[in-house]
């Protein structure tokens, strides 16, 4: 494919256009609109139940949306996209499931395969050396289901990686994690965007951790979205607007904190963990 | 020992152990044992009525078993799984109920389907039984490696476009088909021991999971051949020796585990 070069790095790896979801009349998505641009890392900010995890399974194609639609690359998604990884929050698996982390990483190879595997040497070089980005070689002999939150994240992500896609897609994978993991994971999807040029579009409810590394935010309350650099989303004007009501945005010590005026409906706000001295 | 009659149950036991191993080890993988109990229970029924009617026992089993793998299915994906998979099994035991009321003539044959004839399998049963192994073993070593992604992480594998619930029901058909070949050897409240004694024991001794599917196999066939020795020589039944030599594996790779673990401590101590 010989497709130019300022060609293909104009063309945003996700778009998402008009998107709406509504389960039994209640709106869970209303007309949110943004895009992902190859080797950008996204942040999906919002408190629990805005409609992230909803945003998330209609970009995968888990989920119809009543409006607008979802482009992968250009063109509309279809089921099977290689071209998206997923990293769920967690695994969920009993410590003697005789699964290896390495093993879960090789299935991101070839788990849509069938026959028994075997893998080549160049294979399993991959798998090493994928394993090595992540930081995974220490435990990747230990079982999946005896790992910490943090190693799982890892794992997971090296799971997604191996196939090289284009956008990977994390749901809330920070939350349930203590601070040095956090930062951890944060570091390496960081390196992850420099080194391969892979798109992230993370879900959090907190974007402190995230500040350093993001390049744009997408910001989700009450089912709708405000999108663009952290400069011009996270200000007091587009938020005020977002939020119906008006909400101030303080910069302290490199870290931001969304209040509402006393008296206002807080519960839609992120949390902030900014507030413990840490 | 290893002549006349004894010939088709060393053969016959082989092939059920091979198939019990490699589909029990998805079974436990995938938290599946009261389906792999609820099936062969309730497709008794089928050949209790098959029986009634006077066909083979054989076609009553496969199309109940195959009922309640895809009933089980289907019900399980609206509501909860154990609720649709208990349902399924007390239907077919109120249909077992009724058929065997009909008539007295084949109690001793109603035995055979719950706790297995293995002594007793005639030559010419073997081979569609060995026909219906080969579907087995085919099945799970072709979808190994989907079930075992939907199995250890359903959402990745349906980001993937992957089909958890397709797959799901492939694999309670392959079920089926395996419960259809084994009830009448092995009994079905036996192929339920085997099913799950060998490969959570399996589990103990390796991380690997292909290994760990090998040595399932290897345990439930050294569970079946030394229970037919057992028995044979001790006049006890061979079901006695299955579950119970089934369950002392699965103490063993317990023990084992400890031990092991005991061990690397001790090691990294040093």
């Amino acid at each position: 494919m010989s497709v130019p070069e300022v060609v293909r790095e104009a063309r945003a790896v996700l778009e998402v256009d008009d998107v709406s979801v509504s389960f039994s009349g209640r709106t869970i998505l209303d007309h949110v609109s943004f895009e992902v641009r190859p080797g950008e890392f996204t942040g999906l900010i919002g408190s629990n139940g805005v409609g992230k995890t909803t945003l998330l399974r209609v970009i995968l194609g888990l989920q119809k949306s009543s409006t607008g639609a979802v482009r992968i690359l250009g063109a509309p998604r279809s089921r099977s996209s290689r071209s998206i990884g997923y990293v769920p929050q967690k695994v969920l698996l009993d410590p003697d499931v005789p699964v290896r982390a390495r093993d879960l990483v090789a299935l991101g190879l070839d788990a849509h395969r069938i026959g028994l595997p075997r893998r080549s040497a160049a294979q399993r070089e991959l798998v090493e050396r994928t394993l090595d980005e992540v930081d995974a070689t220490s435990f990747a002999d230990a079982r999946v289901g005896s790992l910490s939150g943090g190693e799982q994240q890892r794992v997971l992500i090296a799971h997604a990686l191996i196939s090289r896609p284009q956008l990977l897609l994390l749901d809330e994978p920070l939350a349930n994690l203590d601070p040095k993991s956090v930062q951890e994971i944060v570091a390496l999807l960081h390196r992850v965007v420099i080194d391969h040029g892979v798109a992230v579009l993370l879900s959090a409810h907190e974007m402190n951790s995230l500040l350093p590394v993001m390049d744009r935010v997408v910001y989700v309350t009450g089912g709708r979205a405000a999108s663009g650099t952290t400069d011009e989303v996270i200000r007091s004007d587009v938020l005020s607007a977002l939020y119906g009501h008006h909400v101030d945005v303080l910069q302290l010590h490199g870290r931001v904190l969304v209040v509402a005026e006393p008296g206002a409906a807080t519960d839609d706000l992120p949390a902030h963990p900014t507030l413990q001295l840490d | 020992m290893f002549s006349g009659f004894m010939v088709n149950a060393w053969e016959i036991s082989t092939i059920v152990a091979i198939v019990a191993g490699m589909v029990g080890f998805f079974v436990v993988l995938r938290g599946s044992a009261f389906p792999a109990h609820a099936i062969p229970n309730g497709a008794f029924a089928g050949a209790a009525g098959a029986s009634l009617v006077g066909i083979d026992p054989l076609v009553g089993l496969g199309v109940f078993s195959l009922l309640a793998a895809l009933g089980i299915s289907s019900l399980g994906r609206r509501g909860r799984p154990d609720v649709a998979t208990a349902l399924a099994l007390v239907m077919m035991l109120a249909l077992g109920a009724a058929f065997l009321s009909q008539t007295r003539e084949f109690e001793p044959q109603v035995l055979g389907l719950l706790f297995g004839d293995l002594f007793g399998v005639e030559t010419r049963k073997i081979l569609p039984i060995a026909l219906l192994a080969v579907v087995c073993v085919l099945a799970v070593a072709t979808l190994f490696r989907p079930l075992l992604l939907t199995s250890l992480v359903p959402e990745v594998a349906m980001a993937r476009g992957m089909r958890p619930h397709l797959i799901d029901t492939a694999f309670l058909v392959v079920l089926a088909c395996a419960t259809t070949m084994t009830v009448p050897v092995v009994g079905a409240l036996l192929i339920f021991a085997l099913m799950i004694g060998p490969p959570a024991a399996a589990r103990c001794f390796t991380s690997r999971p292909g290994v760990a599917l090998g040595a399932s196999v290897v345990l439930a066939l050294l569970a079946v051949w030394s229970s037919i020795a057992c028995a044979y020589l001790s006049n006890w039944p061979v079901g006695f020796f299955v579950g119970t030599f089934c369950a002392g594996l699965y103490a063993i790779g317990r023990i084992y585990e400890v031990l092991a673990a005991a061990m690397s401590r001790r090691l990294a101590l040093r």
